[in-house]
Formats: structure tokens, sequence, C-alpha cells
């Protein structure tokens, strides 16, 4: 069975035919000589209709295995260093530039963190989706992907949308300039949409709303997938269904949202869920640390990624990186703590 | 402790909206308008709300930076800065009285990665303060960059290095070390730990904490991150487009907010618990209007779900309500 994929009865049903799966993926950096591995040995699979959250810090490389997965990393200075992505029976590193520009935008699509970037700011967020509809579509006439623009753009609950379509985006708000993007990667029925930080920049009333959009628009197509990047806990808390947690470009933990959020067993997940402020605490109480700074990625540890920070280290973390161990219902974690022979030295 | 430190009292800032050929001023923005507030002596207030409604504006007016960057600026109301001299309104007060006040209200900001010179040391970042505001000899300026830097947690050996080799958190404890450095009474700090990293913004709050503790300091905590905000201050004050909506304990506005956009966005916190109960939240509808054409009356009305037809004709004042903050809506 593979690395990330669930146990029990049911699911393992579902997990016969996952929608993506990454096995061991490795992408490199080469920098001024050195090679920094952003993403190193990373596996998981997504199931068609479910929302898998990624998590981690700034560095911990969840950005490049999404990058990596639609082979959008810039190369050089990156470079694949081995794995496989499977998407529809098809390992897509082994894919040509002509046949990946069909597989993004029509299966998998992905939504940037700023949308004022993301989006040309000298031509109109109309024609921005008719120029993709009609690249996908050759056949399609101006006409027919004028309205079907129009559509996708009330879909996505811009008001007025028709006027709308004539506006340039720096005369939309960064709400509206975010629901754009959802339009236009969406304009394909892609069957994977990636969203790399898609609320971070937006206000707390503003995210509400377009991760309630996202999750309605998956709901609506059958067997859709997201897969949500974010490096804030409650956003995954309250919208994904399983949740991958890496540090230093590896996978630490990976689970239900359910597992991660009650029974997280990484030093690195409970550390982070113990450092966000409750309601219950107050100014009076200290928050919980993680100590130290996330290592530069060129001066990882050898041992595991986390023992330089890790609350529990014992010394043969130090020597040997722990290996991503099954602890059963599909929660996997990497970590020597679990093993028995270690957990007895603490 | 309950002494007062900083009386906000009808402070509205205006900025100026240049056009035409010859970019004249066509208009103005009311980017604050009519707000009252004090902080007291040793307290943390909150100030929250959503970007665009004038917290970042009220933050640099009160450290009266406005009238020296935006040529234009029309300011009105008075900032009454308490010293032990007897209050002081920083508002109308020339640029050479201005100077000493300085060193009592200093500022630490978002970016910890602008708001430092790239081309100076950490060391000689955090002794500026000193040179201007104070006659303190080299051998005692380097002696105090030392303890400040040991204080926020770094090395002092770390004094002669540049910021590009501090990471964000740490960056972020050289920011506030450069503003304790003249001993300030009051601090301003703007957003100063949305731009970092979970396990890292932790650590930055204890040791804000920890500083008011030790040095009594004050501080005025803008953010829009409520979970954080609810956590650091005694109080909150919630602002929609350059209105004072809401205002008091900070228990009280968090767990039972009075005004309607206060109930929203409390409600549109995301929680870190999969099983909350969020069949209650409310969603609010649309976008928040541009400050050029704010709505008459009540500036929430066109998004509230409680709005009524009186709502568009006068602007509701701040009342007290049960639980014991202040809110500006009648109707709660």
């Amino acid at each position: 069975m593979a690395i990330g994929s669930t146990a029990s009865n049911q699911q393992q049903a579902r997990a016969l035919q996952p929608l993506l799966q990454v096995c061991d993926l490795r992408t490199y950096f080469k920098i001024e000589g050195e090679v920094a591995k952003a993403v190193d040995g990373v596996s998981f699979e997504v199931h068609p209709g479910e929302v898998l959250g990624i998590v981690g810090e700034s560095g911990s490389g969840k950005s490049v295995t999404a990058l990596s997965v639609l082979r959008l990393v810039p190369e050089p200075p990156g470079f694949n260093a081995g794995g496989k992505i499977v998407y529809g029976g098809e390992d897509l590193l082994s894919k040509t530039y002509p046949e990946m520009w069909k597989i993004r935008g029509n299966e998998i699509a992905m939504i940037f963190q700023e949308p004022m970037t993301a989006l040309n700011p000298v031509f109109t967020v109309g024609f921005q989706v008719i120029e993709t509809l009609r690249t996908h579509y050759p056949n399609m006439t101006k006409a027919e992907a004028h309205d079907r623009a129009v559509e996708m753009l009330a879909k996505v609950k811009i008001p007025d949308a028709a006027r709308r379509m004539c506006q340039y985006p720096h005369q939309f708000s960064g709400g509206m300039r975010q629901r754009a993007m959802i339009a236009i990667a969406l304009c394909c029925n892609p069957k994977l949409l990636i969203a790399d930080e898609p609320t971070t920049a937006l206000d707390v009333t503003t995210q509400a709303q377009i991760l309630d959009l996202m999750l309605e628009l998956k709901d609506s197509q059958v067997g859709a997938s997201i897969i949500l990047i974010t490096h804030d806990l409650a956003v995954v808390a309250e919208t994904c269904d399983r949740v991958i947690v890496m540090y230093g470009g590896k996978v630490q933990e990976i689970g239900t949202v359910e597992q991660i959020f009650y029974q997280a067993k990484h030093p690195y997940t409970r550390g982070l869920l113990s450092s966000l402020p409750s309601v219950q605490t107050h100014s009076a109480d200290r928050l919980h640390t993680i100590p130290g700074n996330v290592p530069s990625i060129t001066q990882m540890p050898d041992g595991c990624k986390f023992c330089t920070r890790c609350e529990d280290v014992v010394d043969h973390c130090r020597e040997k990186e722990p290996p991503l161990d099954d602890t059963g219902d599909g929660h996997w974690v990497r970590c020597h703590l679990m093993n028995e022979d270690f957990a007895t030295d603490v | 402790m309950s002494d007062i430190l900083l009386e906000v009292n009808n402070l509205t800032v205006c900025y100026p909206v240049w056009g035409g050929v010859l970019q004249r001023k066509v208009g103005e923005v009311r980017a604050v308008d009519d707000v009252s507030f004090t902080i007291r002596q040793g307290e943390t207030l909150g100030l929250v709300g959503e970007s665009g409604c004038g917290k970042t504006t009220i933050a640099k007016a009160l450290v009266n930076i406005l009238r020296a960057t935006i040529p234009g600026i029309h300011q009105e109301g008075e900032i009454l800065f308490h010293t032990a001299k007897g209050p002081v309104d920083l508002l109308d007060l020339p640029r050479s009285k201005m100077r000493p006040l300085r060193a009592e209200v200093q500022m630490i900001f978002q970016d910890p990665f602008s708001s430092l010179n790239p081309r100076m040391t950490v060391g000689s970042i955090i002794e500026a303060p000193l040179r201007i505001h104070t006659r303190q000899s080299r051998g005692q300026r380097k002696e105090r960059v030392s303890w400040l830097l040991e204080r926020v947690g770094l090395q002092p050996e770390q004094a002669s290095r540049y910021p590009h080799e501090f990471s964000g958190g740490q960056r972020q404890r050289v920011g506030i070390a450069r503003a304790l450095a003249v001993n300030p009474k009051l601090i301003i700090a703007d957003e100063p730990v949305s731009a970092l990293d979970v396990s890292v913004q932790s650590q930055v709050i204890n040791l804000l904490q920890d500083l008011q503790d030790e040095l009594g300091l004050t501080y005025l905590f803008v953010a829009h991150d409520l979970s954080v905000v609810h956590h650091i201050s005694d109080r909150i004050a919630v602002m929609y487009l350059g209105n004072l909506i809401e205002i008091g304990d900070a228990d009280a506005v968090y767990l039972n907010p009075a005004h309607p956009y206060s109930r929203a966005l409390v409600s549109a916190v995301p929680r870190p618990d999969p099983k909350s109960d969020r069949s209650d939240r409310q969603m609010l509808e649309g976008e928040i209007p541009s400050p050029l054409q704010k709505p008459s009356g009540c500036a929430f009305r066109t998004r509230c779900p409680l709005a009524q037809s009186e709502c568009a004709l006068t602007v509701p004042l701040l009342e007290s309500k049960k639980s014991g903050q202040q809110a500006a809506c009648p109707l709660t």
C-alpha cells in the first residue's frame, strides 16, 4: 500500500483509484553550487471528492510540491531529482511540454495567493477568461466563449458579471480578483484544483466567502478534488478532509483532519497546534512556543529535520532520519518516538 | 493603573484626492471619521478591522507622521498625550516640540523586511534612536544595544550583522529592540506578527507581553487577526470604514459582540477545531464600499442583516451595551 493512503475498509475502497498519486517526489534547486532540497521524497494521494490540506511554515516545501505537480517549477535553477506523479494512469514527469499544456487547466488547475500578480493588468478580466476558454477549446466561437465567460463569472458570484467583464483587474477588489482567478481556473471543469494560499491576502470576512465558494463549486462537480495549501491551521480545520503537515521539505504527518487536530502525534504538529491562541486563553497566559527558527533549506540537519527545535529530541533523532510510519487508520507519522524502541529512552 | 496615557478626541483624518490635468485637489477621503478613544497606562488596546477601515491611519496619526509624509492631508480633533508636565496635543505641535515626544511614542512595523535599512548593521539600527534622543557616549550606547539585543532574545555579538542575515522573526525582534531603545511609554504596533509563521508568531507575542510586564509599557496593537488580538489585548476597538463602531473589554467584544459588524467579523474567524459548530456563522454579503462613496448614516447599513430605513438617516453614536462594551448600533 502506498504511503498516505487510508486503511479503514470504507476508505480503502475509495483509495483504490486515487485521482493523483505523488510518489517519492524530489524537487531540488541548484543555487550557487549548493543543492537546496526543497521537496525531498514527498508521497501522498488525492482521492476523488476530497479536500486535501498541505500545511507548513514558509520554506517547508508546500508550494514547490504544488508547482511540481503542474511542472511549473522554473528549470533551471530547479530540477526534478526523482519520483513519480501519477495522474490518470500516466506519469506527469515523463510528459512533454505540449502534453502538459493539455493537462494544465483541463485536468488540473491552480489558483495563486496574490491575484493581482496572477492576473494580467493590461487586459480586461473578461478577455482573460475568454482567452483561457479559446485556448483550451479551439472550436469555440468568440460569442460562445463570451457567453460562457459571463456564466463563469456569475457562477463565482461576481455581481453584474456582464459589465464586470469589461473591467480591468485594478477595478476589482481583492476578493473579486480571487473570484475571477477561480473562474479562470474552473472554466474547463478541471478534476483537481490546486489552491496555493488562496485567502492569505484577504480579510477574514472575504476569506470565509471565498472558502465557502470553493467548497460549493467542488461539491457541484462530482469527483472533483482540491489541494489547499496554507499556513493557517484554522482554515485547514474548517475546510479539509485530510491534512499533510510538511517541515523541511518532507511530509511529517498525514491524517484525517480529526486525527491531526485531536490526536496529533508528531511533536511539530503538536507544537503548531498549541501555539495558536484559543478562545479560552487570556492575555495573562503565555502561548506555547516552538523554540528557535526554521533552519535555512541548505542547512537542514542530517537526521530528523525537526531535531533542532524538537522538545522530545533523543540522540538517535540527530543521526538517522525517521521513516514515515503507519500508526493505523491512515495516520502516518515521521518520528522516532512512534517506534517503541526509542520512545522508552525519553 | 487606570491613569489615562493617551486621549483621542473626535479625530478626523482626510486624505486628499488629486485629479484633473493640473493634478489639483478634487476631493477628500475620510479615512478616519470622528473617532474618540482613550488608552490607559499599562494596558493593551487592540484595534481591528478590515483593510481600508482606517486602523493604520490612526496608528500613523498617533505618531504624527501623516503631516510630514502626505501633502494636503487634513487632520482635525485632538490627540492628548499625558506627560509628566500635563497633556500635550500631538496634532498641532510644531516639529521642534514633537521631537522629544517621539521618544515617548515608538512604533513597531508590520514588515520586518522593509522596515530595517539593509545597509546598516543591526547594532547601528538599534542605536539610531539613542543617537537622536539621548546624549549618551558611544560606550554607553553600545552597552545599551547589547542589553536590548539580549532582552529581545538575540545575542549581543549579532550587533555587527546585517538584517539580511536574520530570519523574519529575528528581524521583528530587532524592530522591537529599536522601539524600546529610548524607553518609550507607548508602543504602537502595526500588525507586528501578521508577516510571521505560526511558531514564530507565538514567540513574538510572548516577548511583547513579557516586555510589557517588565517595563510597564502601554500598547496600541493594530491587527486584523482577531484571535491574536483577543489574546494580547485588555480592550478591543473595532473599526469599519473610518468609524469606531465598538469598543470594550476584550472578552466582551470577542465573545459577545454587540455591533452587527463585529458579530460578522468574529464569526468569520476560522477556528482550529474541525468539530466546532459553525451553523450559526453569519456571512457578510458583498464587499466593503469604497470610502469615496461612503453610505449615509450608518456606514455598515449596506451589508447589515438588521438594517432598517432609519439607519440611513443618522450616524449612530457609541452607547453602552449589556455585556459592558460600547457599540454604535441602536438596534442591538
